[in-house]
């Protein structure tokens, strides 16, 4: 051994490797493997249980959560997709499973019509309101005509107001 | 014994409130002036025994006092200190307490600074918020009493929340009640206004800084409570929509409006009756989120329904309050004044637009909170109503109200021209889009909802300065820094708050976009790289907290081949109820924010490490606190300091004010400090 490391050559690579372990000490760190085994299948997995309740907590998503249940659930989505299954079709399955409970964006049938219409539909007759509300104002309103020498005089306060209206 | 005391307090509270939200009221009605004096003494003295009725519960809770139910059922002998004293409030009963004291808090500051105010004003003001402490006070004393005992006493208390034991706990609370109980004055001034039928824009006044303060501390309340959720939830998300967030969301919302509402009439003396309405939904949202997070309805509206005398009293106050003040708005309403004129294109018809936009948002927020809960009452099945709903609802209203919020500011009131506008405005639209199109490049990756969200956030600050610069070139001679000092602090106010809304649109666009997640296995020494930060795995040690034992890790954190500090989440199990917490690590900067969470244990000391990389995180927050600070600044402004000054010198002020602003008479009736 002795003779070896003392080979110039042999000397000149452990020196070489001593140098680059010592400028870049993470070299002979190991990269930590990522849990998931396909990052594309992951992303689906994230994607798709990110709008998913995790149904044994207090409201959360089953992408956030780390309870048994959810991590379960997370791997058999992970696996579903592996077998090829399109995210609808592993959406349908979890409803099949645990009824609509289970889905963060709610689907629209005949019991959520007015969840999803009320919003446009406040907005429509907020609007409505505010229009004829306006309109009928201004009716009410009247301001008395004024003679010429009021209109000068609204006109020189109008000037002086200028900028400080703001 | 002390107990005891609390609850004998307690009923003494309940009595002063009684006279407090009758006598002054018919005493303001009949010009009965003893009766009208009656108001301040009594607040004072209701103030004073639900402090002494709830220093009575904090101190069972410190010495652990489990002879009372909700000390054994809140808290423990192992919990530290801060944390018993704070779970005074964690628990349903004791939240009600600190509710009506700081109403009581809030009552007793009305009294002190409304030494100019009619007396008969003050009484009925009072009254009213005497009215609501009944009612609170009540549902106590019948359904929820703190004081409660527990006979035989418990050896040892079932545990406070470990997501509870936190700093967070500690503050978020106090702050958002100090909110929702803040916009009972807005509420008790429109009721009295209501009442007396004297609806000019004085109470617009009077009750403007008020709304202001409350509208800052549920602003401080809701940012402290998405900050918690992120520090302490171990997921690393900020909102979650959850119907707890919702209930305090509401009231903002509907408090953004009436913020904006009262300042058009006291200014301009129109929307009076929009601006009642306003206060009065502002108020009954806030009692709606008391009630919705505290009466465990959210969790189940099963278990609700098994404990019904709660959910009656409820359901009879809210009826009660909101529907009492609707009718009397219903009846007061023909006789409100219009006010003046304004055109379709002016800065009023703008915050009204606004205020359309905020309200049914608001409204969206609250049809889906409260959806599955009728569903599931309704026996229609369960369903989740969750962040796709409320974001495919939110973002598309509120993208024209932050289009608005860049063009009010600018218009003038009454009549507004929209050519001249788009004059002085081509500049910052051109800006804000040039750079919403260019920033995201910066940032690695060309995203389209980046870019909208960032011209959103651009077209704000564009116009901030359009509109400061516009306001120097009107404001006469003088360098320009005398210009800037001669704008007052509400103008200033105004700007500020707007910024904030700019700075946390950015940060929630910015950490939407580009945020990065990575879950690993990580084995000692092992490393894991992410946004050009290379975390290292050092191991796990365990660690004993007072209540709680935990696994520690240590994670070296190193950027250019340095090591810049060492993050250590916990995973910590709590004695008591035996849960289990994740506490991450983070490491805050101000474009970044590095979280480390620890997932679950493998074997040969290696664990499953989840981190994140989020950039501009904290911008979130930091907006919030923008917007608060804008609200102070607001309040400081002179025209509500001036009042405390002695006559002859606001008089002098005034003058030299009326030369400045043609609508000087706003320092006449003063306003007030809260």
């Amino acid at each position: 051994m002795i003779p070896d490391l003392l080979n110039t050559r042999g000397r000149k690579q452990m020196i070489l490797l001593l140098i680059l372990a010592l400028l870049s000490p993470l070299n002979w760190a190991k990269e930590a493997a990522p849990v998931a085994e396909d990052p594309v299948i992951e992303k689906r997995m994230l994607a798709l249980s990110e709008d998913l309740r995790c149904l044994v907590c207090q409201n959360e998503s089953l992408a956030g959560s780390r309870a048994d249940f959810a991590n379960d659930l997370r791997r058999e989505i992970r696996e579903q997709l592996k077998e090829g299954k399109k995210d609808q079709e592993i959406i349908d399955f979890l409803v099949a499973r645990y009824g609509d409970f289970v889905l963060y964006n709610p689907p629209m049938k005949p019991t959520t019509y007015l969840l999803w219409i009320g919003p446009f539909a406040f907005l429509l007759i907020g609007a409505a309101i505010l229009f004829f509300y306006l309109k009928m104002r201004r009716r009410q309103i009247e301001e008395p005509s004024l003679t010429d020498d009021q209109h000068r005089h609204a006109e020189s306060l109008l000037k002086d107001d200028k900028g400080n209206n703001a | 014994m002390i107990p005891e005391l609390g609850n004998f307090s307690l009923i003494l509270a309940l009595l002063l409130a009684l006279t407090q939200g009758t006598l002054p009221i018919i005493g303001a009605a009949r010009g009965n002036l003893s009766w009208i004096a009656l108001a301040r003494p009594v607040v004072q003295g209701q103030f004073v025994f639900l402090a002494i009725a709830f220093g009575c519960l904090a101190y069972s809770f410190v010495n652990n006092d489990f002879s009372v139910i909700n000390v054994a059922r809140n808290s423990n002998s192992e919990l530290p200190t801060h944390y018993r004293f704070a779970a005074s409030w964690g628990s349903h009963e004791g939240s009600l307490l600190l509710w009506v004291l700081m109403l009581a808090g809030w009552s007793v500051a009305v009294s002190v600074f409304s030494r100019h105010l009619p007396d008969e004003m003050v009484a009925r003001v009072l009254g009213v918020m005497g009215m609501v402490s009944v009612g609170f006070i009540m549902f106590m004393l019948i359904t929820s009493n703190p004081f409660d005992r527990l006979l035989p006493a418990a050896f040892e208390g079932s545990d406070l929340n470990p997501l509870l034991q936190d700093f967070g706990m500690v503050i978020h609370p106090p702050m958002l009640y100090m909110g929702y109980v803040g916009f009972s004055v807005a509420f008790a001034f429109a009721i009295a206004a209501l009442i007396s039928g004297q609806m000019d824009a004085a109470w617009a006044r009077w009750s403007r800084p008020w709304t202001t303060v409350a509208w800052v501390f549920l602003t401080i309340g809701i940012m402290l409570g998405s900050w918690w959720a992120y520090y302490e939830l171990g997921w690393g998300g900020w909102w979650f929509w959850d119907p707890v967030e919702n209930a305090s969301f509401l009231p903002w919302m509907v408090g953004t409006a009436l913020v904006h509402s009262l300042a058009v009439t006291e200014k301009r003396g129109s929307f009076k009756s929009w601006t009642l309405l306003l206060a009065i939904s502002a108020f009954s949202l806030s009692l709606l989120g008391t009630f919705l997070v505290r009466s465990g309805v959210l969790t189940s509206v099963h278990a609700f329904a098994t404990d019904p005398s709660r959910g009656i009293f409820i359901l009879g106050f809210l009826v009660i309050v909101i529907g009492s003040s609707l009718l009397l708005f219903a009846w007061r309403a023909p006789k409100i004044g219009l006010g003046g004129k304004f055109d379709l294109v002016s800065r009023e018809s703008m915050l009204l637009a606004n205020n359309l936009l905020l309200v049914v948002a608001a409204g969206s927020v609250l049809l889906g909170t409260l959806y599955p809960l009728l569903m599931d009452s309704l026996d229609l099945g369960k369903i989740s109503v969750g962040p796709p709903y409320f974001e495919a609802v939110f973002v598309p209203l509120m993208t024209p109200a932050i289009f608005l919020m860049g063009l009010g500011p600018l218009s003038r009131w009454k009549q507004a021209s929209l050519p001249e506008l788009a004059m002085r405005l081509r500049w910052a639209f051109g800006v804000s889009m040039a750079t919403a199109l260019l920033m995201p490049l910066v940032m690695g990756e060309w995203k389209p909802m980046v870019s909208f969200g960032l011209l959103l956030a651009f077209w704000v600050i564009a116009t901030i300065f359009v509109s400061i610069r516009h306001r120097l070139q009107n404001s006469g001679q003088g360098s320009v820094f005398t210009r800037l000092a001669r704008q007052s602090r509400s103008y200033y106010s105004m700007h500020l708050a707007h910024f904030g809304i700019a700075i946390f649109i950015i940060g929630v666009t910015l950490v939407n976009g580009y945020e990065t997640e990575k879950d690993v296995r990580m084995e000692i020494g092992s490393t894991v790289e992410m946004g050009g930060y290379t975390f290292r795995f050092t191991g796990a040690s365990p660690v004993t907290g007072p209540n709680y034992s935990a696994m520690r890790g240590d994670i070296e954190v190193l950027h250019n081949g340095e090591k810049i500090r060492v993050m250590q989440p916990e995973k910590r199990t709590y004695n008591a109820s035996g849960m289990t917490m994740t506490e991450p690590a983070i490491d805050t900067g101000f474009i970044r924010d590095l979280y480390v969470a620890l997932g679950e244990p493998l074997e040969d000391g290696a664990w499953v490490v989840r981190v994140y990389h989020k950039p501009f995180v904290d911008w979130i927050w930091f907006g919030c606190l923008l917007m608060a600070f804008g609200g102070m600044l607001a309040v400081s402004d002179r025209r509500y300091r001036l009042k405390i000054n002695t006559k002859p010198i606001e008089a002098a002020t005034e003058e030299k004010d009326g030369g400045r602003a043609p609508s000087g008479n706003r320092l006449a009736t003063g306003g007030k400090k809260g």
